[in-house]
């Protein structure tokens, strides 16, 4: 979305001089990070992917930023992502869409699929990504790297643009565990500028990861492996869960019931706290205004224009939600179903260390296969909601491929626990392999990279249409 | 209030909602500062601007200032409350929803059910018959909206300018149960509120300035009836309005129920200027808020031990000083309220009997005279130069006999506006009371001389003269004779 080139160079600068100085450096001295453009980032553009924040400069840096900054850390850009956040294939940004590393012709997940695939593709090691309802893990799984959600309240959402302000986290995307839980340490912690983050210790996450695993428990979660779920896919993750098993980990099988009901239960939280959220952007004060006599027609216009589909249908349904006389039954009622979704993990959690079960149901889908029909784009983030409604950390590791395309297995932990769930991870990844693959783009120089994309493009039989965003 | 009218009585029901300007340092949800007359759009951050991606984080002064008002006001402090969010759309709102709490019994506000000890009829004059509990249904805590400036030409607007400067400024609004009866009861109810918002530091209570805001629910019933539809009044921008507006709108609703029609469920804004109320939206026009808990927030969490300590740091209330100048000063019953209807107008009723220990005296220069002056004036005795010192200096002077009642009368004014010393304005105007005897007695000799005809009637037994003849003595001393010492003196001469 935005390279800051000379920002970058110079900050680059600096650290080598300070490098070449010796004397001790800041555990991120030097090194390159991409940002997902809905954090913000002092005087660099945040679009949160939406025309109606086209040009839109904070005056402040989101705590992650100052934390990575403060680490050494150097901000070279802002990845796109899907409009605020909402979409699974970052085909609903408004700026285009981002294409998958592994098969070009195919989506890198979403929302963060611009974090994803230029970690995947080698164009940076460490991304920040957002996490509402998988946002972060299923890009990662679709582009074969390591991406976690942290506990809501590990990670100070101050400075993260609002989708759904009681599931949005920020968190790592790197090529490997080691990396991810660098990451996470540095922007890790309570922040007195947001209430929900939480006083907890941060554990020194890189120097727990080695510790065996011998004895964990981990429980496969059974409702995650029935219908809907891509038979590779659910053999893929069976095989990850018995490698743990051959590491030493004590498997058992877990059940959590109302796995169904959080895609509705998010569909109406979520879009509840979106409808409020995104409310300010009404061409009074920032952004785009479409100008015209009238306050109110200022306000419709402006939205009109300003937002795709996908955030129209999502405000509509929230607002929908909390009208007057549906609120009890749509919105406390999802707040119920939450509040028992969350009590069946903790309560699967008492008796397992982690819960184990896939990223996505199915491997990276084509660009424009899905665009048109909603509900079954919700479904690819059928195994992540979940996780995000019961606030817990999970990690999302590469397990596999299917025809050349990437797998994801998905770790869920205790709430805070974030040292487990990686030190598992870490344990599966120095076990296998597949983090080690690239995809073929990587080497390629970019007009390489390009005209392959233009002659798949040619070569795809099925025609498609172009992805989704209606001009007016 | 009952209003007779063709035959039917209808009792009036009033319920004030009142929103308080908190005397914090910084705003509700930022560490913004909270000062007024500064230069637009200079006190504000990403929070109070609401840009993306900011955050609020509640400001505890605010939450303890609530707490004060809720024991105060005899409330009980709810263990959890939380802030909800409420939705709609005008540009001085920077998120487009405010953040304030609502009555879900899921989610209270910081306290509920308390009340405030009102004269019956609110009555603050002598001659109440009895005093009335009014219930608080609930005190919260919200933020502020910023301000619209426009820019009009030719009767039109022609673009309009937004001051966030008070956007996110932490308000209090308290809401009381439907149990006020009168325009009058409702004024008195609001004077006696402030004067414990004042006495607990909680805020200025200024309502001229804003920082005391009321709304009021208006409806008319038959006695022991339903309580009727009411109407919503706003934009009552002092106590005088508040009155007004009320008595105005009690009067059309009875108008409109005595023409057999039904009154409308409706906002009603008040025109000060043209003494009316007018509609301003219609309950079909009713905005849905779509309230739902603020994501962004914690629960306040109120334990026990926090209550405690704010019920112990509270000053002694007005109700209990009432009771106090009664009992302990033996003050009547209407001057202790009156004295105490102000917090300025009880520090300083305190502060001049620690100077000068007459209660008594002192309640009456204050409730008389200086209450006159401010009255008309306007003003509230902490927004004159005057001082206790000064009041007790003016007070001993009489009290000596160093001037007399009627001059004390004279300089009062001067004192109040100017904040000088009586012993200089009366040193300055000559005004010392004449108690030389021998200076005296010359003045009544020639007094005699001169009125030869009184001399003979009092003499001849009609003793009414004699108060001519003091009156004489006034005149030539210019009201600076000691009128004790004149009178003896006069009737001394007159008998030998």
């Amino acid at each position: 979305m935005h390279v800051d080139r000379e920002g970058a160079l110079r900050a680059a600068g600096e650290w080598d001089a300070r490098y070449a100085r010796g004397g001790a450096l800041p555990p991120l001295a030097g090194l390159p990070v991409a940002v997902k453009d809905i954090i913000c980032t002092a005087g660099m553009p945040t679009t949160c992917g939406s025309r109606i924040l086209a040009g839109w400069v904070p005056p402040y840096d989101a705590t992650v930023v100052s934390r990575l900054k403060d680490a050494g850390a150097v901000i070279v850009g802002k990845t796109n992502l899907d409009e605020f956040a909402m979409g699974s294939s970052t085909e609903n940004s408004g700026f285009g869409p981002t294409r998958n590393p592994w098969d070009p012709q195919r989506v890198p997940g979403g929302s963060s699929g611009g974090s994803a695939a230029a970690v995947a593709a080698g164009m940076i090691p460490l991304a920040l990504g957002t996490d509402t309802g998988g946002s972060i893990r299923q890009p990662a799984g679709f582009t074969s790297i390591v991406g976690m959600k942290p506990t809501y309240g590990r990670v100070s959402r101050y400075g993260l643009v609002a989708f759904a302000s009681s599931l949005d986290q920020v968190g790592p995307m790197a090529r490997t565990v080691a990396d991810a839980a660098l990451l996470l340490h540095v922007i890790a912690g309570r922040d007195p500028k947001d209430s929900t983050s939480v006083d907890i210790p941060v554990e020194d996450y890189a120097g727990t990861l080695p510790r065996s695993v011998r004895g964990l428990r981990i429980g496969i979660a059974r409702e995650a492996f029935g219908q809907g779920l891509q038979g590779d896919v659910g053999e893929a993750v069976h095989a990850a869960a018995a490698h743990l098993g051959s590491l030493g980990a004590v498997l058992t099988e877990v059940s959590l019931p109302s796995i169904p009901y959080a895609l509705p239960t998010y569909y109406l939280l979520a879009t509840s706290e979106a409808s409020a959220n995104l409310a300010r952007y009404d061409g009074v004060q920032y952004g785009l205004r479409v100008p015209t006599d009238d306050l109110f027609t200022m306000y419709t216009r402006t939205r009109r224009q300003g937002f795709g589909s996908e955030v129209k249908r999502r405000i509509m349904l929230g607002t929908y939600a909390l009208s007057a006389g549906y609120y009890e039954g749509f919105f406390l009622k999802a707040q119920r179903v939450r509040t028992l979704i969350r009590r069946e993990f903790l309560q699967a959690l008492d008796a397992v260390d982690l819960v184990l079960m896939p990223v996505s149901p199915t491997v990276p889908f084509r660009l424009g296969e899905k665009v048109d029909d909603p509900l079954q784009m919700y479904l690819a983030d059928i195994y992540t909601i979940p996780v995000n409604l019961a606030g817990l950390p999970g990690i999302s590791v590469p397990c596999g491929f299917s025809s050349g395309l990437p797998i994801g297995l998905q770790l869920i932990g205790k709430p805070f626990d974030e040292a487990t769930v990686l030190r598992a991870a870490f344990a599966y990844e120095q076990g296998t392999e597949w983090h080690t693959r690239r995809p073929p783009v990587v080497g390629q120089s970019r007009s390489q990279a390009v005209a392959e994309v233009h002659k798949r493009d040619r070569a795809t039989a099925r025609p498609r249409r172009a992805p989704k965003r209606k001009r007016r | 209030m009952s209003t007779q009218a063709t035959g039917v009585e209808f009792e009036t029901v009033i319920g004030l909602e009142i929103h308080v300007q908190l005397l914090t340092a910084s705003k509700m949800f930022c560490a913004c500062p909270v000062t007024f007359g500064a230069p637009p759009n200079t006190l504000v951050c990403p929070v109070c601007l609401g840009l993306p991606g900011s955050l609020p984080v509640l400001n505890r002064k605010a939450v303890d200032l609530g707490l004060r008002t809720a024991v105060a006001l005899g409330c009980t402090a709810q263990p959890t409350s939380q802030f909800h969010r409420k939705n709609y759309y005008y540009p001085d709102l920077p998120k487009n929803y405010q953040i304030t709490q609502y009555r879900y019994k899921v989610h209270p506000p910081l306290a509920t059910d308390g009340s405030l000890e009102i004269p019956k009829e609110g009555n603050l004059v002598p001659g109440g018959t009895g005093r009335l509990r009014i219930g608080i249904r609930r005190v919260h805590l919200e933020e502020d909206t910023g301000r619209l400036v426009h820019a009009e030409q030719h009767g039109r607007i022609r673009y309009s300018l937004i001051d966030f400067n008070r956007s996110g400024v932490p308000l209090m609004e308290i809401v009381t149960e439907p149990e006020l009866r009168s325009p009058q009861e409702a004024r008195t109810f609001l004077v006696l509120l402030r004067a414990v918002l004042q006495a607990i530091e909680v805020s200025t209570g200024k309502m001229e300035e804003g920082s005391l805001r009321c709304d009021a629910n208006v409806s008319l019933r038959r006695p022991g009836a339903a309580l009727g539809i009411r109407t919503e009044v706003k934009n009552m921008n002092s106590l005088r309005s508040v009155e007004r507006a009320l008595a105005y709108e009690v009067e059309r609703q009875r108008a409109v129920l005595d023409r057999g029609q039904s009154v409308e469920q409706e906002t009603r804004h008040w025109d000060e200027r043209r003494g009316i109320t007018f509609s301003s939206r219609t309950k079909e026009e009713a905005q849905d808020y779509r309230y739902f808990p603020e994501p962004d927030l914690v629960p306040i969490a109120v334990a026990p031990p926090w209550v405690a300590q704010v019920r112990a740091s509270l000053p002694e209330l007005p109700e209990a000083k009432r009771r106090r100048y009664v009992e302990t000063y033996g003050l009547p019953e209407h001057d202790a309220e009156l004295l105490t209807s102000s917090a300025a107008m009880a520090r300083f009723f305190e502060e001049t009997v620690r100077l000068f220990p007459h209660p008594k005296a002192a309640c009456n220069w204050l409730v008389g005279d200086i209450s006159a002056y401010l009255n008309a004036a306007g003003k509230e005795i902490d927004g004159l130069p005057v001082t206790p010192a000064h009041l007790a200096e003016l007070l001993q002077l009489v009290e000596r006999g160093a001037i007399s009642g009627r001059t004390a009368k004279e300089i009062v004014a001067e004192m109040l506006a100017q904040g000088r010393r009586p012993e200089v304005i009366v040193g300055e105007r000559g005004l010392t009371q004449i108690s030389d005897e021998e200076a005296l007695a010359r003045i009544v000799d020639e007094v005699l001389a001169e009125h030869t005809g009184p001399v003979s009637e009092y003499r001849a037994g009609r003793t009414q003269a004699l108060t001519f003849l003091v009156g004489q003595v006034m005149k030539k001393t210019r009201g600076r004779a000691n009128p004790e010492m004149a009178n003896r003196l006069l009737k001394e001469k007159l008998k030998s």
